[in-house]
């Protein structure tokens, strides 16, 4: 074996966005020595992108809510698919996760009383989400981050594993680079937590940045563990539309939190025209209880345009495709309406949505205190990702845990805005805490030798491969294309299937990839790498949409519009590698709930 | 479609130049999408740090034609595009490769603060009470994302290279949001008279006017800094008057 730089960790964690950093700061608690590996700089992950809010019953708003409450809200936004021990649990711990960011420093905004200030979101009953104008994940991660450079952590920035290793059937390391020389580095760690974010820049519209290439999801996979409801891709309804070049940067659902409204190009409020069976009792049947309920009135009911994303999302679309869009494809976000309602509005959206008011006024010169802006739907976050035990978050794969966006379990069929932030802390914490757990319970397994030379020698290869070999970025365009037009909002058994062949042939000329210069700060070369990656979640993903033969929450089939598929029951989607190393599937049915959370269910809906 | 021409700063510490690429241009573009495309078209190996592309994460600064600035906020309409649009690391830092330098420095400088330290919770479910208009400015304060735009134009530490005296603008800036802090009980006075070298910031306000984020750094955070470290250390007759009073 070459000699390779190694490090020696009981916990190593491998992602620094909210749910790594929660889990580093866990596994520190006792003692244990602890990497964490930044794909970036330690605080630019994309939590920092998060801007609605992070949702805790902490009933500082309406004293009725309560975590009963939440969990219910939750289970009914995810279409009753997701893991309901992982909603319980999130409902019950993110208030003293989000407490407990004020003793590291968090500020949020605050009520008349001096207590964390709550915000309505698109299916929550009650206002739930803490937060800090529209710029709440950085504040979020800013608190973590300068709460955990302190608790003894091993910092690694602008590191990316490439492949996991494993000793038997446990894990026992990580092999990754390091950017700034391109050097390899070796990580045995007695446990492994995956907070590796999601997978968005596997389409071409999305509000992901570079980083999101389902690196942890391909090396869990990989590594043996199972992915479930891959098919489940979050199109958030309103990201940027124009300019082309910033088309798919998100608008936050503060906006329509706030009061904002979803026009089309008639002036018509679409949002009213549709509304689900499954909400028609949540919903305000005019403007003016839409209104109130935004300003905090008790008893009204919420306005359409917070309606759940999925369903927004296909509003939009219809609008769009039947033609009363938006000059440039999307539809209208109104918020300067409001001056209609209250005085001083320009100064106040200001300073509720200080984040878009300076997006749109710096990328589209437009005033949103004065004018709408355009939006459409885009690629914003994966329900599905790496199976894991509700309690412990360990995969199927001894010693290997997840959390965070790249697990799965919590959100089911469809994320509630501000449950993705809760996801995070709630569940980092418990990943760090049960991977510190199983690193004190185990002994370091030792690393096989040529394993790592067969890596290290696959990792090399694009500078091998001949000269003539695709640009890698080609291939990541191409495939972005590819997922954006047959794997989207609507989809069939006939762009599914043509998506697949697609995959293949991209993957085929994914290994010939050439990459230029040598192995310093070389971004072609890490494009090339992060095609497996991509490759992977994309092939996971169309598989589990072909079997899902029925339009659920976020997953929407136009040869099957219905619900559910006759006789089929609820079940989620499992891939899993087979030990031929093609992708296998098979369902696996929802089970059922557990008395006193079904009596929840029964009673609040 | 319309040209333009980049002037790109390509290479490493030993060895490193301009070099102009031409790509096309459209409406709406900023100075990142253009590097994004002379990457993936002309340069695949070129090195520049990135991510949300939304003014919200801080990894993309630069000088843009001599001016710090996060590429993705900077727009192209905004340039004249007839002469060759210039696109720098930031100076002062040491360069790693291309537009990316090793920013470091800034990540070791935070460590090495005096952590924040609550006092007691206020309510018995470990939480604190505090008015909005206790923490209006230092919500100001937490808004920073860490572009260290302010310390690259910072004559201290980019003419004066005084790194191992003094903290930049940034960590003046996180030092006040933590000593203004309602519930915070630290006192890191001692520190920014000496380790910190808030003596040395003579407030030319250049980090003020590069903040992305509008932070009002020399007025609302190192001004009041610098009033209590000279309260705290250097007003005799203040403090006799305190003693006779």
């Amino acid at each position: 074996m070459a000699s390779y730089e190694t490090y020696d960790y009981d916990v190593l964690v491998i992602g620094a966005g909210g749910a790594g950093l929660r889990a580093a700061i866990e596994a520190s608690v006792g003692n244990l020595s602890v990497g964490l590996i930044c794909k970036s700089l330690l605080g630019k992950a994309h939590t920092v992108m998060a801007e609605g809010g992070v949702a805790a019953a902490l009933a500082n708003v309406d004293e009725r809510d309560s975590w009963r409450v939440h969990f219910a809200d939750t289970m009914r936004g995810g279409q009753y698919l997701s893991n309901a021990r992982m909603a319980e649990l999130h409902a019950k711990e993110s208030p003293d996760r989000v407490r407990e960011l004020e003793g590291w420093g968090a500020l949020f905004d605050r009520t008349q009383e001096g207590s964390i200030l709550q915000r309505n979101f698109g299916g929550h009953q009650y206002p739930r989400l803490a937060h800090v104008g529209d710029r709440t994940g950085l504040e979020m991660i800013r608190a973590l981050q300068d709460h955990g450079i302190h608790q003894g952590i091993d910092v690694h920035m602008e590191h990316t594993v490439v492949s996991l290793l494993k000793t038997g059937d446990r894990v026992s390391g990580a092999f990754g680079y390091e950017r700034e020389k391109g050097r390899f580095k070796i990580f045995s760690a007695k446990a492994i937590v995956l907070a590796t974010g999601g997978v968005g820049k596997a389409y071409k519209v999305t509000s992901n940045s570079w980083e999101y290439t389902g690196d942890g999801h391909s090396l869990a996979y990989h590594a043996g563990a199972e992915l479930i409801d891959m098919e489940f891709v979050q199109f958030h309804p309103t990201g940027m539309v124009w300019p082309s070049s910033v088309r798919g940067i998100l608008v936050t659902e503060g906006v329509r939190g706030e009061g904002g409204i979803l026009k089309n190009s008639e002036g018509k409020r679409f949002m009213f025209d549709d509304i689900p069976e499954l909400y028609v009792n949540q919903t305000a049947d005019n403007p003016e209880e839409g209104w109130r309920y935004t300003q905090g009135e008790r008893d009204t009911r919420r306005p359409p345009e917070l309606l759940t994303r999925d369903h927004v999302a296909r509003c939009i679309v219809r609008e769009v495709q039947e033609g009363r869009g938006s000059p440039h494809g999307g539809v209208f976000l109104d918020i300067a309406w409001i001056k209609e309602k209250i005085p001083n509005a320009p100064e106040h959206i200001r300073r509720k949505l200080p984040s878009m008011y300076h997006q749109f006024k710096e990328l589209a010169d437009i005033d949103i205190t004065e004018e709408p802006m355009e939006v459409g739907p885009t690629t914003h976050y994966i329900m599905g990702g790496i199976r894991v035990d509700a309690d412990s978050q360990m995969t199927a794969v001894p010693g290997l845990f997840a959390a965070g966006e790249c697990a799965a379990g919590l959100h089911g069929a469809n994320r509630l805005g501000g449950n993705s932030l809760s996801d995070l802390l709630v569940f980092g914490k418990r990943a760090g805490e049960y991977a510190a757990q199983f690193a004190m319970e185990n002994e370091t397994v030792p690393i096989e030798a040529a394993a790592i030379d067969a890596v290290a020698a696959q990792t090399l290869k694009p500078f091998e491969n001949a000269q003539d070999g695709d640009n890698p970025y080609n291939i990541q365009a191409q495939l972005q294309e590819k997922m954006q037009k047959l794997v989207g909002i609507a989809r069939s058994q006939e762009s599914l299937t043509q998506a697949l062949e697609e995959i293949q042939n991209l993957r085929e000329k994914a290994a010939n990839v050439h990459a230029i210069g040598n192995r310093e700060y070389n971004a072609g070369w890490h494009t090339a790498l992060d095609l497996d990656c991509l490759l992977t979640v994309s092939e996971a993903i169309t598989l589990a949409a072909l079997e899902r033969r029925a339009s659920i929450g976020a997953h929407s089939r136009d040869d099957y519009p219905e619900k559910e598929e006759p006789g089929a029951g609820k079940y989620n989607t499992i891939v899993q590698k087979a030990p031929d190393g093609t992708m296998a599937l098979r369902r696996y049915p929802v089970p059922g709930l557990q008395a006193d959370l079904q009596a929840i269910i029964d009673e609040i809906g | 479609m319309a040209k333009a021409t980049f002037r790109i700063w390509r290479g490493d510490a030993n060895a490193a130049q301009f070099v102009d690429y031409e790509t096309e241009v459209a409406e709406g573009m900023v100075v990142l999408d253009a590097i994004h495309r002379i990457q993936a078209d002309q340069a695949n190996d070129m090195a520049v740090r990135w991510n949300c592309k939304a003014g919200k994460c801080g990894s993309c600064s630069a000088e843009v034609n001599g001016n710090p600035k996060l590429m993705c906020m900077a727009r192209l309409n905004d340039l004249p595009l007839d002469e060759p649009v210039t696109v720098e690391p930031m100076r002062a830092f040491p360069l790693i490769k291309d537009l990316v330098t090793d920013v470091s420095w800034n990540f070791k400088v935070k460590e090495k603060m005096k952590p924040f330290a609550p006092r007691p919770p206020d309510a018995e479910d470990g939480t604190w009470r505090m008015e909005q208009e206790d923490i209006d400015h230092i919500q100001e304060f937490r808004k920073c994302i860490e572009c260290f735009l302010c310390q690259d134009v910072c004559h201290v530490l980019r003419e004066h290279d005084l790194h191992e005296e003094f903290i930049g603008p940034r960590f003046f800036v996180y030092a006040a949001s933590l000593e203004m802090h309602p519930i915070d009980t630290e006192n890191r006075l001692e520190e920014l008279k000496d380790s910190d070298g808030i003596g040395y910031c003579n407030i030319t306000k250049c980090c003020t006017k590069v903040c992305p984020e509008h932070i009002t750094i020399t007025d609302n955070a190192i001004i009041p800094l610098k009033e209590r470290v000279v309260d705290e250390f250097y007003d005799p007759i203040k403090k006799l008057f305190r003693v006779f009073s």
